[in-house]
């Protein structure tokens, strides 16, 4: 597995939300302006939200993906 | 005016498809194709979450509060995000120690305390009881409104029906019973519960498409899109206000959400029951923690235009918020699309109300009611027969008394502001728990004594500050209570505790609770013990990862317990067949005959004690345990010997780390060592060629004269005299070099006879200038001597001394010029010695050269004069001699003015430190 573990990725990306969704970050955003016609407040939330979302599934499947063996059953492992 | 009987068949036929869903399920469980085995599902039991409060009330948030709703699901996203940390350790926790609800969990932590246990359920039981009146009012309420259609009445205009006329009670009594048919089905020792997991999975799935299909209609089909209703909302400055609103609390609210939200999703009961005890595979996690944040954007999508379009459509302050889900098809007359929001409503409920039921009624059963019949001695619990008839009564007696007191709840004080605010209330009080079970995950030292005082101090905060001013708002307690504080104490004011004001009163109470919770757990746990049990849980709690995956290796239980006892322990509880099952596959795993077993070994007293810990929590079965093995106790001298082991372990690892320690520091002296020994290997090889180079020069000038005296019968008699006078010289110098090689090599091998005594140094200096008197007469050298009269004597060897003063006043002598030459030797005394200069008027050397003249075969006159004026080895002798005194030899010289030989012997007592 190169660079950090899941586990330190993970962290990172909480850190990323607690910021995205802080009362500073809102406060930047709430603005009488609209983007597309949706209100800039709702436009950065769902955006923001979602952009996390896909950031986690990544960081969970690229564990999977280096981690070929953390798919089979427990227990099946012979002796090699 | 829809008929009534059509809103009941729909609500009758979607319970009915949901008992059809659970029976599929469970059948197919028991055939071993299991439908829940998925993280999809596992992803959509989770959305349980989101409840009747939910579905009506977010919108009724975004209607008053703009983006006030979301903190409510961006808590549990930013909570997933952590899942693979903190729930992954808390499923293996789980699972490894048999924990069947949130209550055993935090029980099993702090050393199985029935206390802890108790508590937690209590607490659990308080708050979440008014959570389920809620969805039962949100149950009745959307009934009431549905049945008036097409006309648009407020549930507040309707007034309190008769009991056996109202819908809550039926659904009530319809949710007793599917809890007790799939949550109890049978005494469990895992606890799972395929076919109503199967149920709340379908139950997500119809409120998520319930509410997307009201959405659309509601944004494209009365509404021309997301940016046509922004745009209509734009022209109305009420509404507009809600584009930048992030709630009417602020955004110090917005953060307090964000917490308890994230508390909520880990510890709620209902939560703790399908992420933890229903999870089937730990890796389903990894999937799920980002399906179910997805989930929560795909039902929050419409709230904002759901929650405008609602303000648009209904005059100010006809239709509450909260019913816009359903007002809003009602007043465009679409009929099926409201009964479609209805049956979400509904669905969101009775998920919620079942889970949370059956979580609640195995918590009440294992660390409510039974440590308190095992406790009565009288009943003789522990001898009777089979008990699982007896454990499924009480669960099921527990499930009926949660809903029955549930609904009564709501029937006597539904309106009333206490139960509107209970969700948020309840979060609140959930939050309590998070000191205690993430302290208890992370932290070794977290007691029992700590987790009471801060569980107990944090939720009496909750009540003081929350469920207190909520009963002034409702009427049951009198206004002065808020505004003066009780007894007309301003300081003791619930919303203003203390005297902190500006907060909002959710922020507010979390602030103190915490402080009190937070606060007593650390300082009692830092001040109290633990006990054995206690430390072990904890080791067992926080090493979770650090430890195979079959548990229990500590050796508790000890003593004689007769594996007939235990089996028929287990039996009583769990039934016959599961027992047996349970114990034939041990007995296979470990290549035991059970027929044959009579005493049963500690792993299997534990593996019993964690057996029994599935079906009525792991207090309890530490008690019934404890009936059964003789001798049970830990003795004093059990504990000592397993702490002795672990202080053995730790010791043993620490001696290595401090072996792999030295072994580090050799391996460096040893790298320095070689890399010294491969310099001196280098440094022989130069002297040994230097040497070979310094003999061969008057050997062949022996040679070659000897040959010319050999074939050259007829040479004159001066001529051979000349030659013969050659060879003896250059003889005498060969001898002269091979002496000072010796010698040399003898002090560098440290075998030099040194003849050590105190020597009269003035004395030595006229002894070496008598001796050198010839060589400065051969060449014309004037040489003075400036020689204190009385001197301390020194330290060392006279003849040897001796040898360096000669080398000095001959190199002297061969440096000077010829005529001209002028030597000056002082003798100077210093505090710790003497020095002894000798001095000529030579040409001096240069900086460079002054350090190098001291080592083998370095020669600078040479340079000068073309040819070697010495065997190269004089001074690289007197250095080591002056250095084996103790003492120091140098030069000072600028070139053209003469050198300065000198060098400085201490006196008879040593000196520290001896060579420059």
């Amino acid at each position: 597995m190169r660079g950090s573990g899941v586990g330190d990725r993970l962290i990172a990306l909480f850190l990323l939300g607690v910021l995205l969704f802080s009362p500073p970050a809102l406060a930047i955003f709430s603005v009488d302006a609209t983007v597309s016609g949706i209100p800039v407040l709702y436009a950065y939330l769902f955006a923001a939200w979602i952009g996390l979302i896909a950031l986690l599934a990544f960081v969970l499947r690229s564990r999977r993906a280096d981690l070929p063996g953390a798919d089979r059953t427990p227990g099946g492992g012979n002796a090699s | 005016m829809m008929q009534p009987w059509l809103i009941v068949t729909a609500a009758f036929g979607y319970l009915c498809l949901l008992f059809a869903v659970a029976y599929w399920a469970d059948k197919r469980a028991d055939a071993g194709r299991s439908v829940v085995a998925s993280p999809y599902i596992y992803a959509l039991s989770i959305a349980v979450y989101c409840t009747a409060w939910t579905f009506y009330g977010s919108v009724g948030r975004a209607a008053a509060g703009g983006a006030d709703f979301l903190p409510i699901y961006l808590g549990p996203t930013l909570a997933a995000v952590l899942w693979w940390h903190v729930l992954r350790k808390m499923l293996r926790i789980s699972k490894n120690n048999r924990i069947t609800s949130i209550a055993d969990f935090v029980a099993s932590r702090y050393g199985k305390s029935h206390l802890l246990g108790g508590l937690v359920t209590i607490v659990a039981v308080i708050v979440i009881m008014p959570y389920i009146a809620l969805q039962l009012k949100g149950v009745s309420t959307s009934f009431n409104v549905l049945l008036r259609y097409p006309d648009i009445v407020m549930p507040s205009a309707v007034g309190r029906q008769p009991i056996f006329e109202d819908t809550a009670l039926y659904v009530a009594a319809l949710m007793a019973a599917f809890a007790m048919l799939y949550g109890t089905r049978h005494i469990d020792v895992t606890e799972r519960h395929e076919g109503m997991v199967a149920a709340i999975a379908f139950e997500s799935t119809v409120k998520l498409i319930a509410f997307l299909c009201l959405g659309a209609f509601v944004t494209f089909v009365m509404f021309d899109g997301f940016d046509d209703i922004f745009a209509r909302a734009a022209e109305r400055p009420d509404v507009k206000r809600l584009f930048t609103s992030v709630g009417t609390s602020g955004l110090g609210g917005w953060v307090t959400l964000t917490l308890l939200s994230m508390a909520a999703i880990l510890f709620l009961p209902r939560q703790f029951q399908v992420a933890v005890v229903e999870n089937v595979d730990e890796r389903h996690l990894e999937k799920a923690a980002w399906l179910f944040p997805l989930y929560l954007v795909a039902i929050n999508i419409f709230v904002v235009p759901l929650a405008i379009a609602g303000l648009l459509t209904f005059a100010p302050d006809t239709v509450d918020g909260d019913m816009f889900v359903l007002a809003l098809p009602i007043s465009e007359r679409q009929g099926w699309l409201a009964l479609i929001a209805f049956i979400g409503g509904l669905s969101a409920a009775t998920g919620m109300v079942i889970v949370e039921t059956i979580a609640l009624s195995t918590m009440v059963c294992n660390d409510l009611v039974m440590p308190i019949l095992l406790r009565i001695r009288a009943l003789r619990l522990t001898e009777r027969g089979d008990l699982t008839r007896m454990l499924l009564v009480i669960r099921r007696c527990s499930i009926v008394f949660v809903l029955f007191l549930g609904y009564l709840y709501f029937h006597f004080i539904g309106g009333s502001y206490a139960l509107v605010s209970i969700g948020l209330l309840s979060f609140a009080a959930v939050a309590q728990l998070a000191p205690a079970i993430i302290g208890g995950m992370y932290w070794k030292g977290g007691t029992r004594i700590g987790a009471l005082g801060g569980l107990s101090a944090g939720f009496l905060m909750w009540i003081y500050t929350l469920l207190l001013p909520s009963f002034v708002r409702s009427g049951w307690l009198p206004h002065s209570f808020l505004s003066d504080g009780p007894w007309g104490i301003a300081l003791l004011r619930p919303e203003a505790l203390f005297g902190l004001e500006g907060m909002d009163n959710l922020s507010h109470a979390l602030f103190w609770s915490m402080i009190a919770n937070v606060g007593l757990y650390v300082g009692l746990s830092l001040a109290t013990g633990q006990t054995l049990t206690e430390r072990i849980q904890a080791t067992r709690f926080v090493e979770i990862f650090q430890q195979p995956d079959t548990g229990d290796r500590t050796r508790l239980w000890r003593g004689s317990a007769s594996f007939k006892d235990l089996y028929s322990l287990v039996a009583r509880f769990i039934g016959k067949p599961h027992a047996e099952q349970s114990f034939a596959s041990y007995a296979a795993d470990h290549g035991i005959d059970l027929a044959k077993l009579v005493r049963a070994d500690a792993e299997l007293v534990n593996f019993t004690e964690r057996l029994l810990a599935g079906a009525i929590g792991a207090a309890s079965a530490r008690v019934m345990v404890a009936s059964v093995v003789k001798g049970e106790n830990v003795s004093i001298d059990e504990v000592m010997k397993i702490l002795d082991e672990a202080s053995q372990v730790i010791e043993y690892s620490r001696q290595l780390e401090e072996k792999s320690r030295a072994l580090e520091a050799a391996s460096a002296e040893l790298r320095a060592a070689n890399l010294r020994l491969r310099e001196l290997d280098r440094l022989k090889d130069d002297f040994l060629a230097t040497v070979t180079h310094e003999l061969r020069t008057p050997l062949t000038s022996i040679r070659s004269f000897s040959e010319i005296l050999h074939d050259n019968p007829n040479l004159s008699v001066e001529q051979r005299r000349e030659f013969l006078a050659i060879v003896i010289k250059e003889s005498e110098r060969l001898t002269r070099l091979i002496n000072q090689v010796l010698d040399l090599a003898r002090i560098e091998a440290g075998r030099f006879d040194w003849q050590i005594g105190a020597v009269d140094v003035r004395e030595l200096v006229l002894e070496a200038m008598a001796a050198t008197k010839q060589l400065f007469r051969e060449r014309n050298v004037t040489i003075q001597a400036d020689l204190p009269p009385e001197l301390p004597p020194v330290h060392a060897d006279r003849d040897r001394l001796m040898q360096v003063v000669i080398n000095l006043l001959s190199n002297a002598v061969k440096f000077s010029p010829a005529g001209t030459g002028l030597v000056n030797v002082t003798i100077r005394e210093w505090r710790h010695g003497l020095e002894v200069r000798v001095a000529d008027n030579g040409p001096g050397i240069s900086r460079e050269n002054q350090q190098i003249i001291f080592e083998k075969f370095r020669q600078v006159g040479d340079l000068m004069t073309g040819k070697p004026a010495g065997s190269g080895l004089g001074l690289a002798i007197s250095r080591r001699i002056v250095e084996h005194f103790g003492g120091r030899i140098w030069v000072e010289s600028e070139p053209g003015q003469g050198a300065t030989f000198a060098f400085l012997i201490p006196f008879a007592e040593p000196l520290p430190a001896a060579a420059s």
